[in-house]
């Protein structure tokens, strides 16, 4: 089956990328736009998605500065070991 | 729109077409005539040209019409290097652009088997203080060669950035490397060997590029061309840093018959110009090409420009053993041809024909145009903003070119490159007027070592062709001669507009002549280059810009020349020919006046300033200097300051004359300072003009500035601009 | 005294260390796909951007073959330096504490730096007197070191913070400056400037060469 893993820097942490794309966006024309933060999508064909955590700990995400949230497109609730501010579904 | 005019062919081209292969050619036959006979790989409007630039010399060892050009830099070492552009891809995506230029030149310079030391870059973009876009392309042609250079571990330690609004719409991106190699290992591309197979190396082949040097090398850019996005190549520096290695370990192991890296028109032109130049046949089974894409046809695999990729020729019995190494390296290689003795380049999908062409038709038969040439009748470019007054006070103009955006420290540019990595680098940029790499210890004291320098020049083109690309090469010769070097040779890249049009082509030809007039009397071979025309859009061309890069030698880095003043007390002299006549015409200040680039340029007396380049570099080879460095834009105020800059010391001077002897260009003069005694041997050729030292750089006269603001405001130049 | 380089796809600066472990004593290259450390007395991580930087700089090297001799290595005690992308594989295999992120200002910079020695007891920096300052060459764009702050707190407390940027010369947004840290045994140093780029005085600087010699003077 078809999973998604979804990186994000560990809240407290300079976000630099996230920060220099905050400041270009009102240059544009889009306001409003606050607390953006910059991550990484991993997208894989797992046979046995009970391995995926395993996954992120050991290689997807580097635990100590990341955050990571499993979805599986095709479950009724995406599984996830994300930090305090991702939503729930 | 014909098929053939869609592609970028004449109905004479078309027809020509027809009349070599006998019959009208199919889809796959087409669209490789496209591409071998588009202007940017049969260079049908300079070829002629080219001829007439000279290219033999005792050093040489590898002329013109190779992957790339070698001297001998003794040791029984040859040094390979070549300069290319990528102009228009880096129009449309700056970041690949840039970075699959620098990806280019270096397969250009493994192909011979050198491993890569150096590269240098040489950008040309539109005014940033005025245009966002230019600021975007400056950034991020930046980001990408420093992304490509940085990964595949090659020191970028040298280049040059101008800006002009004619760059604007079309940018320069000339990207230059060299490489080293045992002389006897030297390999070249021709494929030899009936029954002998053809191996492909690297990446998979997707639909990168395609249509890229017919596309978008031989045509006008205009508004439509954020459609062209998709044909942008996307370069791997992992990928080409594992290709070069296995590259390099193959030629090694004496595995291979003949290599060649896949460019512009990638496997086309790469298969061509093998069995041209060998005179023998190939039949290629496109179908056994690693791709990255399903459905791809047989003329898109023929015409992709997907990067990190090579061609090799191998007996058939090492071919296992080429297998072996490219496992062992993790690169993709895939036995999918055979040469054979029919002279014909067989496109094969299995079994079935898909292509068949006689080689000559695609190489030696491609039209060459004589150029219709005529001095333009009225100015072709505006005259730029203006910025700064006329008869400003003298030491306010010197800060005002320190920091203009041509003027300005190019630190926040060349940080984001990697200088250091292969423990070369004696001189790394704003140290010295060239760059300095050390060849091997050969055993004694001395470090032998390599200068290599880029520059060009298109305001100065633009007011006189001929004697601005005579400038071009002797700012080069002239930057070596500054850390003791004496050059081997020379590449250039001939940045222009549209060949078609008279007014081009005479500029075209004139700065040809000037190139070839001045290697001729400087006696620097010419060992091969590169050609991007048709670089024009709706607001013009391009100022002509020839762009030079030139290999020099000098025997011993411990007694490179460094350009910032040293040590207070010592004395500051002025090096020139009897010749020398700066002049404000085509200057920087004259640009910041908002003048445009026309005027009469000082003629040069080549023969005395070959003289001049070699007592500089004696000079600086004895030892006796502290500082050896070239008067060029901005002129000799400009230049003093600059070593002040470098030196972080002041210095007091007199010069005589007004604003021409502060600020006027031209070439022959050069600012040198060391002990006082140092400069009694030098007799009339030297004038002492001053005493180093102090917290200002004063001239006499004229200005008086502190070294703290002069550096504040070169350092900030182009930060300011860049926001 | 010999010293190992490891040799990953795409790592760039290991000939330099070898160049520079040569000057000291004997050294050789280890292929990434290898179980043997060929009798190394010291192992070298170098610089580079092994597998494209790929996922994270250093996520993919860590699990090499060669990386299984070099942390049953280091857990004996033997001597590892990490150098730039070798700080961070060390970081991700868990050798070094703390972690490597992107440059505060997201660009790659190649500047000569200086750094001070906060602790010259290390296995690497037995050869420098605590305060010595070191003029050495940093190249990276992903050089920001952070660690949590009670790590940070062990790690100072512990001598385990080995080289600080001196005052002005950081440029990448560490934590605290810290330019290169120890395990808590002293045997494994990473550090993100390259001190192999400074063994000779005609490139920029010969400071580097302590590193390598302090070294030596452990296997002599």
């Amino acid at each position: 089956m078809r999973a998604r893993v979804l990186i994000r820097p560990k809240a407290g942490i300079l976000d630099p990328q996230g920060q220099a794309v905050e400041r270009a966006l009102p240059a544009l024309g889009f306001d409003g736009v606050r607390n953006v933060h910059i991550g990484r999508l991993v997208e894989l064909d797992v046979e046995d998605p009970g391995q995926l955590p395993a996954m992120c700990e050991q290689l997807l995400a580097n635990p100590l500065v990341e955050d990571f949230q499993i979805q599986r497109p095709d479950a009724d609730e995406p599984s996830q070991n994300a930090g305090p501010d991702d939503p729930r579904r | 729109m014909s098929r053939h005019a869609e592609l970028g062919l004449t109905d004479g081209e078309y027809g020509r077409i027809v009349e070599l292969i006998g019959r009208e050619p199919n889809e796959v036959e087409l669209a490789m005539f496209s591409l071998m006979w588009s202007e940017h790989c049969g260079y049908k409007h300079s070829r002629k040209l080219l001829k007439t630039l000279p290219t033999e010399g005792p050093r040489v060892v590898m002329g013109p019409g190779e992957n790339a050009g070698a001297v001998d830099v003794g040791g029984g070492l040859a040094c390979a290097f070549k300069v290319e552009s990528h102009n228009h891809p880096s129009a449309v995506e700056p970041f690949q652009g840039a970075a699959t230029g620098v990806g280019g030149i270096l397969r250009d310079v493994f192909a011979v088997g050198a491993r890569p030391i150096a590269v240098l870059d040489s950008l040309r973009f539109g005014e940033p203080g005025e245009s966002a876009r230019s600021r975007y392309l400056l950034e991020h042609a930046v980001a990408g060669i420093g992304h490509y250079g940085n990964s595949i571990g090659v020191a970028t330690v040298g280049g040059e950035i101008y800006f002009e609004s004619a760059y604007e719409q079309n940018c320069l991106v000339n990207a230059m490397c060299l490489g080293l190699i045992e002389t006897e290992k030297l390999i070249r591309s021709a494929a030899a060997g009936i029954g002998n197979v053809v191996v492909l190396l690297g990446a998979r082949t997707g639909r990168d590029g395609i249509g890229g040097a017919s596309v978008l090398a031989s045509a006008e850019l205009g508004d439509a061309d954020s459609a062209k996005r998709p044909t942008v190549q996307i370069g791997d520096p992992f990928e080409e840093a594992k290709l070069l290695e296995c590259s390099l370990e193959l030629l090694d192991r004496g595995l291979l018959v003949a290599l060649q890296d896949l460019g512009a028109a990638g496997l086309t032109s790469s298969s061509a110009e093998m069995a041209a130049k060998g005179g023998v046949g190939l039949d290629l089974d496109v179908s056994r090409v690693p791709l990255r894409e399903a459905g791809m046809e047989p003329f898109e695999i023929m015409i992709s420009e997907s990067q990190e990729r090579m061609l090799c020729v191998v007996e058939p019995e090492r071919v296992q053993a080429v297998l072996d190494v490219c496992e062992r390296w993790e690169v993709n290689a895939t036995a999918f041809g055979v040469v054979t003795d029919s002279g014909r380049l067989r496109v094969l999908v299995g079994d079935r024909v898909a292509g068949d062409l006689p080689v000559p038709a695609l190489v030696d038969e491609c039209p060459v145009y004589d150029l219709a040439l005529a001095p333009p009748a009225t100015p072709l470019y505006p005259a730029p903003t203006r910025v700064l007054d006329a008869g400003g006070d003298p030491g306010a103009t010197l800060l005002a070119l320190l920091g203009s955006a041509n003027l300005a420290s190019r630190r926040p540019v060349f940080e984001q490159y990697d200088c250091l990595v292969g423990s070369r680098t004696a001189r790394r940029p704003e140290q010295a007027d060239a760059a300095v790499l050390m060849l091997d210890r050969d055993g004694s004291a001395r470090r032998p070592a390599l200068a290599v320098s880029i520059d060009g020049n298109g305001r100065r083109v633009a007011c006189d062709p001929y004697r601005g690309a005579v400038e071009a090469v002797l700012e080069c010769s002239a930057n070596l001669a500054c850390v003791g070097a004496e050059p081997l040779g020379l590449t250039n890249c001939l940045n222009f507009g549209n060949p078609e049009k008279p007014h081009i082509a005479w500029q075209l030809s004139r700065a040809v002549a000037g190139i070839g007039d001045a290697c001729r009397a400087l006696g620097v071979p010419v060992v091969g280059g590169n050609v991007s025309l048709y670089n024009e859009g709706g607001g013009g061309p391009i100022l002509p810009t020839p762009v030079v890069g030139m290999v020099g030698e000098l025997p011993d880095a411990g007694r490179a020349g460094r350009l910032g003043f040293a040590q207070a007390g010592d004395t500051v002299a002025l090096t020139a020919a009897s010749g020398w006549a700066p002049s404000l015409t085509g200057s920087e200040l004259a640009k910041l006046r908002g003048e445009p680039p026309e005027g009469e340029l000082p003629a040069a007396d080549l023969g005395e300033l070959r003289a001049v380049h070699a007592a500089i570099r004696q000079a600086v080879r004895s030892g006796a200097l502290r500082s050896a460095h070239d008067v060029a834009e901005g002129g000799l105020a400009v230049a003093l300051a600059e070593c002040c800059v470098a030196g972080e010391i002041g210095a007091e001077v007199t010069i005589p004359g007004g604003e021409p002897a502060l600020f006027g260009e031209g070439p022959g003069a050069f600012v040198v300072s060391g002990p006082r005694d140092a400069f009694a041997a030098f007799g009339s050729a030297v004038t002492v003009i001053g005493t180093a030292g102090g917290d200002a750089l004063r001239i006499d006269g004229a200005l008086s500035v502190h070294v703290a603001e002069l550096a504040g405001v070169h350092a900030g130049g182009l930060a300011a601009l860049l926001g | 005294m010999r010293f190992g380089v490891i040799q990953f796809p795409g790592s760039c600066d290991e000939r330099d260390a070898l160049a520079a472990a040569s000057l000291v004593g004997d050294a050789v290259l280890l292929w990434h796909r290898d179980h043997d450390l060929q009798g190394a007395d010291a192992v070298i991580v170098p610089g580079g951007f092994s597998y494209g930087d790929y996922l994270r700089a250093g996520a993919l090297a860590r699990f090499s073959p060669i990386m299984v001799e070099v942390e049953r290595f280091a857990r004996h005690g033997g001597l590892v330096l990490g150098i730039c992308n070798g700080f961070q594989v060390l970081c991700e295999a868990g050798l070094l504490p703390g972690a490597l992120l992107p440059n505060t200002s997201l660009r790659f910079v190649c500047r000569q730096v200086l750094l001070d020695v906060v602790n010259a007891d290390t296995k690497w920096t037995g050869a420098c007197e605590p305060g010595d300052r070191l003029s050495i060459p940093a190249k990276h764009q992903t050089g920001r070191y952070w660690a949590p702050d009670p790590v940070l707190d062990e790690l100072e407390v512990g001598g385990q913070v080995v080289l600080r940027y001196a005052t002005g010369n950081g440029f990448n947004g560490s934590a605290r400056d810290i330019a290169g840290v120890s395990n808590a045994a002293g045997n494994v140093v990473g550090l993100m400037p390259h001190p192999e780029h400074a063994v000779d005085p005609l490139t920029g600087s010969a400071d580097g060469l302590r590193l390598f010699a302090s070294a030596a003077l452990v296997a002599a």
